[in-house]
């Protein structure tokens, strides 16, 4: 792509974009691709997509728009990104439904095209904003609009391929994507790569895909209208192998590894649900590591499925959302009274009910801590960013498998589809997990005799289903097949050791505690927290679980840098808490629990520790704010040390 | 009934056992039984069925650690605790979805599972029509009372209209389910129906159903004597029905002519089912009145299962005054755990290597960087 006009090139250290569209419009593509051209690129990156619950809502309409924001630097970054610098959009409802999100001086790149009367009535507009750029006070008057006719110069790029009028507009997110790839100098390399891949079938397509893209990119390079383009330089990271990761495919592919890291065939019993369906298609396509997916008839069938693979001595799964936990509570008790190992992934989004299907919330952790009958209690881990839902679910699996019980790992909307940088494990380095099955006889009913006469009479052993090894506390796990070990499990209370049907009081008061004390002996086997307290100055702890560690830290980070002192710490076991989180609470004069729910953790730690934890709340369906995350962090350090804190001297956009 | 043979082997390749380790050793029904007192009610058809199987299991030669069977919740979901094998007692309505997991994860295993009228087709009703129409290599074993009895006494889904009951002190308005007819419909690979105190006919079912490789369904009356006795009096000859029951039963033996009823001159019985020539149904008839030709013969093999339905509607609604026994359908279909274990070893051949090579190559796919 040869250089006709001389442009200038600036230098920044980061960019927020906003692709907007309708839900068909391709913009999560679009997204998608630009991360990647990213990625491969070198810098840090986290990823934002926010579409419809509807397929295809209503064309040209404001709940028909679905967005995909990417924040890219030449740092290390933590969250998408509040407010986008850049906002493309596709159609008039696309403006609409963005503009309030973007700064001042924020740059709009908008396809003329579509900006018809009707549309614009679809998206609410009295009149067309594009008539008015001029004008002071307009609406867009604040912004740097680029309005040029994409979707008009995509067709005319395209038009030697024969294609439909309709047919040749669609390529226009390709024109897009290869407008935006030029502004900042991606390379173009992966994104032509992958259409010539996608669209290897049917060629029409795929060479108007790629020429729309090419159009696109030259477009930026030999137009007037683009004087400038930009230079963000790869990030410093430590060496390694990366690739961008989303957390679905992070979660199945450590899911992938707990399998082979244990030596047992994963069985996957699951009922489509959103946002978790895609772990259900990624692991389907794992069966040569033995990967068994079953798309049961309900929820309840793939958690009872997974129990019965698990009893069976492979790792049972069930993956869903929290309707579908709710649906599966009964199984899921079941599993801890057969003490059986299961994962149960939920990926939490908006609730109660159906809720927000396509958005996010961490509404969920009370459901998983106490969402079942009796006293049923469940570990729960939790991945605090995409890539890190690799790691949260081979430490499911290792808990399920060590301690004989189901185990919630709570995920998100917001770590399922987002995506950051994730730099690949060295598969030597992952945890072996040794799941232990019982191969012998564990009881001794006659101890060996010597009689009157003489002869010995040798001892007699059988199996007992509830005799606990002492470090762990965990039952043996005798599968089908083992002789000599043939027992029964069930729902009803079991008697302690022989594993046999009691009703006893004393007993069932014993089992109830010993349950209990199973998954609390789960906190010896974690390693000691780790405080990020810099200056050991900080007297406000910020204490987070799940996907806020982006938004927290970039917070935190922040105040830090306006001169204050702060600690930050992030929970990957919710149940049971590490030993030392007590003593680390204690340090503390004040302590923040922000939470995407109206204080669920804070409720937790407020029950277990006595400790006066502030909450930081909001349920928007979409991720925390970083700047509005660290005004509260500023008032509460303000508040605990007497001091006036003031955080204008960094800039909430520099920080996030 | 001992003029019944259910004798069926189902065509096809596999049998349901043939990947079961089996055993040289001589077994005997006391190998199956568990050390668990068994708690079911003085006189109960329970008891009956319990005997059936433990003296029926060693007849298979298989491995007893090799047997699981799975229950859900109610009465006859203790029936695992009493059996010396692998077993799960689980929630209620849920064991065919438990049962599908077990299945699937071992080729090696013989699958059972035991439920009742209400576990079975009330609460569970969505699992055991998915179960029947994937065809998973399991015996469902359905002891059908035709009343809750765990829960003391409501009318269940297969309780008859107008049954008064503890729930229903103006009788019962709901319609009820024929067992027979649902498992056809949801196109049950094998379905079979049989009585609780005819321990030969029981037996021969049971070891049909556990050669059948697929789904099978058995439906076995069972009498409650404390909350519902009495409901299978016509089919048994008993109480009030002393007599009746050469009327009341309608044996099924694949390729003989389905005739019941107290004997003719000719010695055979007085009663046949035709079909309708001009509807095309079935119905009784009395065999002096039709041609011998047009007497139905029971084609339990027939890949069209219609017939079968038809023949399940000749079960009396109300009180059982009439009801067909036998196997009703058995036919060969690929099985879902066949095919699924199929898919995932085709895919592990097609992937040679050590697993941990190519979980490193898999996880680094996709567009990659590397930072030195």
């Amino acid at each position: 792509m040869s250089s006709q006009v001389q442009k200038q090139v600036k230098q920044l250290d980061r960019v927020i974009i906003r692709f907007a569209g309708d839900s068909g419009d391709g913009m999560q593509l679009t997204g998608d691709r630009f991360t990647q051209e990213s990625a491969v690129f070198g810098n840090d990156l986290v990823t934002l997509p926010n579409f419809p619950a509807e397929i295809r809502a209503p064309q040209g309409t404001l709940p028909g728009v679905s967005s995909f924001q990417v924040h890219f630097a030449d740092h290390d970054i933590l969250t998408a990104g509040d407010a986008p610098d850049v906002l493309v959009a596709m159609n008039p409802a696309a403006l609409k439904a963005n503009i309030g999100d973007l700064p001042k001086g924020a740059t709009i790149i908008v396809d003329t095209h579509d900006f018809s009367a009707r549309n614009l009535t679809k998206a609410g507009y009295d009149a067309n904003p594009l008539d008015f750029l001029g004008d002071a006070g307009s609406e867009l008057g604040e912004f740097a609009v680029h309005a040029v006719d994409l979707t008009g110069m995509t067709v005319e790029a395209v038009k030697e391929f024969g294609l439909s009028r309709k047919d040749a507009a669609r390529a226009k997110n390709m024109f897009a994507l290869g407008l935006l790839s030029w502004m900042y100098g991606r390379p173009t390399e992966s994104t032509t790569a992958f259409l010539t891949k996608r669209f290897a079938k049917v060629p029409a397509i795929r060479d108007a895909n790629l020429a729309a893209f090419k159009a696109g990119w030259n477009f930026g390079e030999t137009t007037e209208t683009f004087a400038v383009s930009y230079e963000i330089k790869p990030a410093p990271v430590s060496p390694g192998t990366y690739r961008n990761i989303s957390g679905n495919l992070a979660l199945s592919y450590g899911l992938v590894a707990a399998g082979v890291q244990s030596g047992l065939p994963v069985f996957l019993g699951s009922y489509p649900i959103t946002p978790a369906s895609d772990i259900l298609h990624e692991l389907s396509k794992h069966k040569a590591f033995g990967v068994t997916t079953f798309q049961a008839e309900d929820e309840i069938a793939g958690v009872g499925s997974a129990i019965g693979a698990s009893f069976a001595g492979h790792l049972g799964v069930t993956t869903t959302s929290g309707p579908g936990v709710a649906l599966k509570s009964e199984a899921i008790g079941l599993a801890v009274m057969t003490e059986l190992p299961l994962v149960v992934v939920d990926v939490q989004r908006g609730g109660p009910s159906t809720g927000l299907p396509t958005k996010t919330e961490q509404a969920d952790l009370l459901q998983a801590m106490f969402g079942r009958n009796g006293e049923a209690p469940v570990p729960i881990v939790a991945p605090q960013s995409p890539g890190d839902c690799f790691d949260a679910a081979i430490e499911a699996a290792r808990i399920a498998i060590t301690y004989r019980t189901p185990v919630m790992l709570l995920s998100d909307g917001y770590l399922a589809n987002g995506s950051e940088p994730w730099r690949v494990p060295e598969t030597a380095d992952l945890p072996v997990i040794d799941p232990k099955f019982a191969t012998e006889a564990n009881h001794v009913l006659k101890h060996e005799l010597v009689l009157e006469d003489g002869t010995v009479q040798a001892e007699e052993k059988d199996f007992w289903p509830y005799l606990r090894d002492e470090e762990t506390l965990a039952r043996p796990w005798a599968v089908p097949g083992t002789p000599g070990l043939e027992h029964r499990i069930g729902g009803l209370e079991k008697g302690e050791g022989h594993g046999n049907i009691s009703y006893d009081p004393g007993n069932h008061d014993f089992m109830v505690r010993t349950r209990q004390a199973k998954v609390d002996r789960i906190a010896e086997s974690l390693p000691p927290l780790v405080v990020d307290d810099p200056s050991g100055r900080a007297k406000v702890l910020v204490l987070g679980w799940g996907s806020t560690y982006g938004p927290i830290g970039a917070g935190v980070r922040r105040v830090r840098r306006a001169g204050y002192d702060v600690a930050q710490l992030h929970l990957r076991h919710l149940n049971p808490f590490p030993k030392d989180l007590g003593e680390i609470l204690r340090r503390y004069d004040k302590v923040l629990v922000p939470e995407m729910n109206l204080g669920q953790l804070s409720m937790l730690l407020r029950a277990k520790y006595l400790v006066d934890a502030i909450g930081y709340n909001h349920v928007r369906g979409l991720p925390l704010k970083a700047a509005e995350l660290a005004e509260a962090i500023g008032n509460l350090v303000a508040d605990a040390e007497g001091i006036d804190v003031d955080l204008s001297t960094t800039s909430a956009e520099e920080i996030s | 009934m001992t003029a019944l043979s259910s004798d069926l082997p189902t065509p096809g390749l596999r049998s349901g056992t043939e990947l079961v380790p089996t055993t040289d050793q001589a077994q005997t029904g006391k190998d199956f039984s568990s050390d668990q007192e068994v708690r079911w009610c003085p006189g109960c058809g329970d008891y009956a069925v319990l005997k059936a199987v433990q003296g029926f299991l060693p007849d298979l030669g298989l491995r007893r650690e090799n047997i699981v069977f799975v229950s859900g919740i109610g009465c006859s979901s203790r029936f695992p605790y009493y059996l010396d094998t692998y077993g799960m007692h689980s929630i209620h309505g849920r064991a065919p979805s438990i049962a599908t997991g077990i299945a699937t994860a071992r080729e090696d295993l013989s699958v059972w599972v035991v439920t009742g009228d209400g576990d079975a087709l009330s609460i569970g009703g969505n699992h055991l029509i998915h179960a029947l129409r994937r065809n998973v290599n399991m015996t469902i074993l359905l002891f059908n009372n035709r009343i809750y009895g765990l829960t003391k006494g409501q009318y269940s889904p297969t309780s008859e209209p107008g049954k008064v009951t503890k729930s229903t002190p103006m009788g019962s308005v709901d319609h009820p389910f024929n067992p027979v007819s649902l498992a056809l419909g949801a196109e049950a690979s094998f379905v079979a129906r049989t009585i609780d105190s005819d321990r030969k006919h029981l037996t021969s079912v049971l070891s049909a159903a556990a050669a059948h490789r697929g789904t099978s369904l058995v439906e076995i009356y069972q009498n409650c004597p404390i909350f519902n006795d009495g409901a299978f009096d016509a089919i048994k000859g008993q109480g009030d029905y002393k007599d009746g029951k050469a009327d009341a039963i309608i044996p099924l033996v694949h390729g003989e002519q389905v005739r019941f009823g107290a004997p003719g001159e000719d010695g055979r019985g007085s009663k046949v089912v035709v079909r309708n020539p001009r509807t095309g149904s079935i119905e009784v008839a009395l065999a002096a009145d039709v041609e011998e030709s047009a007497v139905l013969v029971h084609d339990a093999h027939d890949p069209d299962p219609s017939t079968a339905f038809a023949i399940s509607r000749l079960t009396a609604a109300d009180y059982l005054h009439q009801a067909p026994i036998g196997i009703f359908r058995a036919v060969e279909r690929p099985t879902y755990d066949d095919q699924t274990r199929a898919q995932v070893d085709s895919a592990r051949q097609d992937a040679p290597g050590e697993a941990s090579d190519r979980l490193a190559a898999l996880i680094s796919s996709g567009d990659t960087w590397t930072v030195v």
